[in-house]
């Protein structure tokens, strides 16, 4: 059918000078009724009947696209383009729909976004309302990073990430034998440190009850414990669901599908509803640290399965070496099979890890509030109704800035690491 | 010289005595088990003693006395709360069906157009990868529900489609389907697909003895339609509908009354549950795609296949195999995911059973744990069919 | 008394900017067996491949049997049933049993019976000497066993030319023999066969002609033993002294 339209015969490369400036002409045509259209509500076409005026621009530069389409033109940009973008009917309609669609929504959206919305002020009626408010997120802005924790105290949570991200840069850079105690640190002490300087109560500090714990900060503070603790305990789940002890072996195995096979939200009620009823009668346990303890071990059965990939993907000449060395289980495991598996699994721990990060906003339907949580607290306090969408947008960036770094670094890591092999 | 040691300590004994070595762990491990599950136990014990409530199912029976919003099944609040459960578990079984739909198509799309020789539609499928799949489910799922839906049109100007179907702030409403003789109308598809399978049962003897291929498509295209439509016209199946109509409930507000709604929270639940799961499907299709080496292709290419012969003899056999595990678990995922309608108050299993019922009775550790093993279930069912169909199409090796 | 079963004139190819494939000029007759041989990257298997049509050529002519190599795809799909090709990585299907293999393209392309196809297949397999491993999965086959089988899989579809890009580089050494034998039996059937290869061996007992490409030209092109016995270019001699 196409070659029917053929007014002029097929595009060939001896026409060339003939095509290539019709096909250009087409084509602007086509873009320019778009934008003509979209923006200034001018319409070029309007004499045609109504149903050929709406796909006018697709049939100028459908025939634009057509007419430049020669086989071995010889100009290098064109034919890179024909290669790309024009190969065939099927995809210049595809391209010129894509490209139609961002030139009617990229602009309305950027200044919705951008060069219409309010930045600066500290009220509600300073919003103009043509753009996006978002003096609503600055206003808000302590809140969200630092949940209901009260303003005159916020240095102590700056002060335990500084501790934290200090002592992490220091493990890069320290020579290999002190990177041991490094990580001891960080695992055994700095929990500690971190947890009377945050929750006070000691050493002169005004206590800050964990409900007051909110905001991003309360993000960080529990993805950081849950990434801590959920490792080695889903390295743990990992070795005894391969070992040969049935009894070790099946309760590994049950323990990891019961908390594969349930919902995140399920397991957070059972933390913050059921839980306290299988505690002494009496006995208290700060809601917070029961949603830390069920989170962890909620993603170190998933841990657990990405570990146990590592470990079964290393060839088995490895484990028969160290056995015929004389090294013992533990020995062996910890000098030789896990380095190498460890290296095997950084994709699949990374997304673990943002799995992790990604499921923290759940904590909102027990009572917590991190930065989402917050965010439609803020929402629904009545000085502030309307601003859903600013709120959202703006949490979506933070988690998409962080998480989009955190694949990108796990894709640096395993390529690096591929290298080694 | 004899210098071998004679006293031999107690980690000598240990390693001496394997036996010990195989028994003691199991046997500290499984004391700690029972440990942990007797002391978990004396102590609800104790709590439900000391609150006055004992531990029983017989709650089950009893009347609810609470309305649920949305519902596929007869409900009120004098049903019991065993309907409740029910209510719920078809509530989360039909957003994880439309669910799985929507992300499967939508998947397939992406992760084809990934593989796109256009750079800009294997741009676009990569950029919406990467935003859909690094932003929490629970912020999209508020961002439809908190943002996009709330923007939409109240009744009276709702959006108008072909004046049988209405979308407005308040929900999507279509006509009601109003059977007549229903069953017969089932009974011709159940025929119609007995039909086909030996239409294509016969065409692939035929082929097998003579070569020559029977258009078994369109003859099945022809029995799906033709077999159901005859119902309509001899046997007294007949189709109604009941329209929505817009109705002035008091002087400003205005309603749609009559046909069937599709409430809101379902609307934005399944958006974010297709869009975002979508992501994940798209690149185990892409997986599945690249992991067929380009050799099949141009080994069935040189004996003499055509282009759509190779698609479904050579390509798609190995490429669904790499394909249907992890998106069978990505099925398993939206499902469990479902349950974030308890954060929007979409009546599924999780806020019809574990939110209201377990706040009107109080029973905690019952209502909680019935909701993990209906979770359960459905996981283990899932992943023994998902194992023995790995074993079946498995390809064999050495 | 031979026609021309191919011919290629003046045949031009690119891949991008890299010209692979500089002005070939190649007449092949019925019957002969033609050895294609030259140091990688010298365009051997590009210019089996085009035969074919797995790659395409930018400027001049192939005919093959009488029919013109071009974008139609029908003409393409006619040569490719009557040329078969056999391929370095074997690419035997892994989800069809050996018989399978060999019967899917009789069945769908020449829409013969299934069981005409099984009997003519289960005949190829025992002329390479695998008719036990009909019902095996190629991921159960040694290698030299693939490879055989998939020489059986391209007879299956009785072409008239065999091509054959590299098919014992692949292989341990003890396993070459039994494809090389193989397809000295095919030669001695009568089948116009070329073979891109390195083993100088199965040139010499087989061969009608071999040619010797570099950089995308054909260098030499001579009769076997004129080939071995007197090398005219320095290029051609430099190759055999380090292969032979």
């Amino acid at each position: 059918m196409i070659k029917k339209i053929n007014i002029l015969g097929t595009p060939t490369q001896d026409k060339l000078n003939l095509f290539v400036p019709m096909g250009i002409f087409f084509i602007i045509l086509g873009f320019l009724d778009v934008i003509l259209n979209a923006h200034f509500k001018i319409n070029l076409t309007s004499f045609l009947p109504i149903w050929i005026n709406y796909f006018a621009p697709l049939i100028f530069g459908f025939l634009g696209l057509h007419y430049i389409r020669i086989e071995f033109s010889g100009i290098k940009i064109l034919d890179n383009l024909n290669k790309n973008i024009n190969s065939n009917g099927f995809n210049a309609l595809l391209t010129l729909l894509i490209l139609f669609v961002l030139i009617q929504n990229i602009p309305p959206l950027l200044n919705w976004l951008f060069f219409d919305a309010d930045f600066i002020g500290t009220s509600k009626e300073e919003c103009s309302r043509e753009g996006a408010c978002w003096i609503f997120v600055n206003v808000w802005l302590k809140r969200f990073i630092y949940g209901l924790y009260p303003n005159a105290e916020i240095w102590r949570i700056n002060l335990s990430f500084l501790l934290l991200i200090g002592f992490i840069i220091a493990g890069f850079l320290v020579p290999v034998k002190a990177k041991k105690y490094i990580i001891i640190f960080l695992l055994f002490v700095f929990p500690f440190i971190a947890m009377n300087l945050i929750s006070g109560g000691n050493f002169g500090l005004e206590w800050v009850e964990t409900a007051a714990w909110g905001g991003l900060s309360l993000t960080f503070i529990i993805s950081i414990f849950a990434l801590l603790f959920c490792f080695p305990i889903g390295m743990f789940l990992a070795l005894g669901r391969r070992s040969s002890a049935p009894i070790i072996r099946y309760s590994s195995i049950g323990f990891i599908e019961f908390w594969r096979g349930v919902p995140l939200i399920t397991v957070l009620f059972m933390a913050s509803v059921m839980f306290p009823m299988f505690l002494p009668d009496g006995t208290y346990m700060d809601k917070l640290v029961r949603v830390i303890i069920a989170i962890t071990l909620f993603e170190a059965a998933y841990m657990a399965e990405v570990i146990r990939g590592g470990l079964q993907a290393l060839p088995r000449g490895q484990y028969d070496a160290g056995k015929s060395l004389g090294m013992g289980y533990w020995r062996m495991h910890l000098l030789v099979i896990l380095p190498q598996a460890l290296k095997l699994v950084i994709p699949g721990v990374a997304n673990t890890f943002l799995a992790l990060v990604k499921d923290t906003p759940l904590i909102l339907v027990v009572g917590l509030l991190e930065l989402v949580g917050m965010i439609d607290m803020a929402k629904s306090n009545p000085d502030w109704l309307g601003f859903a969408t600013e709120g959202y947008i703006f949490a979506g960036v933070v988690f998409w800035i962080i998480c989009f770094n955190m694949s990108r670094y796990s894709q640096r890591l395993e390529r690096r690491y591929k290298t080694d092999r | 010289m004899n210098i071998k040691n004679t006293t031999k300590g107690f980690t000598d004994f240990f390693k001496d005595n394997s036996k010990i070595r195989n028994y003691l762990p199991q046997i500290l491990t499984l004391l700690f088990i029972v440990f942990l599950i007797g002391y978990f136990t004396y102590n609800a014990q104790v709590n439900m003693d000391n609150r006055g409530i004992d531990f029983g199912f017989h709650f089950w029976g009893q009347e609810a006395s609470f309305d649920i919003q949305f519902s596929l099944i007869e409900y009120d609040g004098s049903h019991s709360y065993g309907r409740a459960y029910l209510v719920g578990l078809l509530n989360t079984i039909l957003v994880a069906v439309i669910g799985i739909f929507f992300a499967t198509i939508l998947g397939i799309i992406i992760g084809v157009s990934r593989l796109s020789s256009n750079y800009l539609i294997s741009r676009v499928a990569e950029w919406y990868i990467e935003i859909f799949r690094n932003i929490p489910l629970l912020l999209q799922l508020f961002f439809w529900y908190f943002a996009a839906l709330r923007a939409l049109p109240l009744p009276k100007e709702a959006i108008n489609f072909f004046d049988v179907s209405f979308l407005s702030v308040k929900g999507l409403y279509i006509p009601k389907f109003i059977w007549t003789n229903f069953d017969i109308f089932i009974y011709s598809i159940i025929a119609a697909i007995i039909s086909i399978i030996f239409v294509y049962n016969y065409a692939r003897k035929k082929q097998e003895q003579t070569g020559t291929q029977t258009p078994k498509f369109l003859i099945s295209l022809g029995i799906i339609i033709v077999l159901p439509l005859l119902t309509f016209l001899i046997g007294g199946v007949s189709l109604s509908f009941e329209y929505p109509i817009l109705k002035q409930m008091s002087e400003t507000i205005f309603n749609y009354v009559g046909g069937a709604k599709i409430i809101p929270e379902l609307m934005a639940l399944a958006a974010a549950l297709s869009l975002y799961t979508a992501t994940f499907i798209a690149e185990c299709v892409r997986a599945g795609i690249l992991g067929v080496s380009k050799g099949q292709k141009e080994a069935a290419g040189s004996l003499g296949l055509t282009t759509g012969q190779i698609l479904r003899l050579v390509v798609m056999p190995q490429a669904l195999r790499i394909i249907i595990p992890p998106t069978t678990n990505q099925y398993l995922n939206l499902t469990k995911n479902s349950s974030l309608a308890a954060a929007i108050a979409y009546p599924d299993i999780v806020l019809v059973f574990a939110g209201t019922a377990m706040m009107q009775t109080g029973r905690a550790i019952e209502i909680v744990s019935i909701t993990m093993a209906t979770y359960l279930t459905l996981s283990i069912a899932i992943s023994i069919l998902m194992n023995w169909y790995n074993k079946k199409i498995a390809i064999k090796e050495k | 008394m031979s026609d021309k079963i191919i011919e290629m004139k003046e045949v031009n190819k690119w891949f991008g900017d890299f010209q692979v494939l500089k002005d070939i000029n190649l007449m092949v007759n019925q019957k002969q067996k033609i050895v294609v041989c030259g140091p990688s990257g010298s365009g051997k298997s590009t210019l089996i491949r085009c035969i074919n049509r797995l790659e395409e050529h930018q400027k001049g002519k192939i005919i093959v049997d009488g029919i013109e190599l071009d974008e139609n795809t029908k003409n393409i799909e006619q040569i490719r049933a009557e040329v078969g090709m056999v391929f370095q990585q074997f690419n035997l299907f892994p989800h069809l049993s050996i018989l399978d293999n060999c019967t899917l393209a009789p069945i769908w392309v020449k829409k013969t019976p299934k069981k005409q196809a099984e009997e003519s297949a289960l005949k190829q397999l025992e002329k390479v000497q695998i008719l036990d491993q009909a019902k095996k999965f190629p991921g159960q086959l040694s290698g030299g066993q693939q490879q055989r089988a998939a020489i059986a899989r391209a007879l299956c579809m009785e072409p008239k030319i065999m091509l054959f890009d590299e098919p014992t580089s692949a292989l341990d050494p003890e396993m070459i023999k039994e494809v090389l034998d193989a397809m000295v039996n095919l030669a001695k059937g009568g089948m116009t066969m070329i073979v891109v290869t390195h083993e100088m061996g199965f040139a010499k007992e087989v061969a009608d002609e071999v040619i010797f490409m570099d950089e995308g030209m054909i260098v030499e092109k001579q009769p076997t033993k004129d080939f071995f016995a007197n090398p005219k270019s320095d290029r051609t001699k430099l190759f055999l002294s380090q292969i032979l």
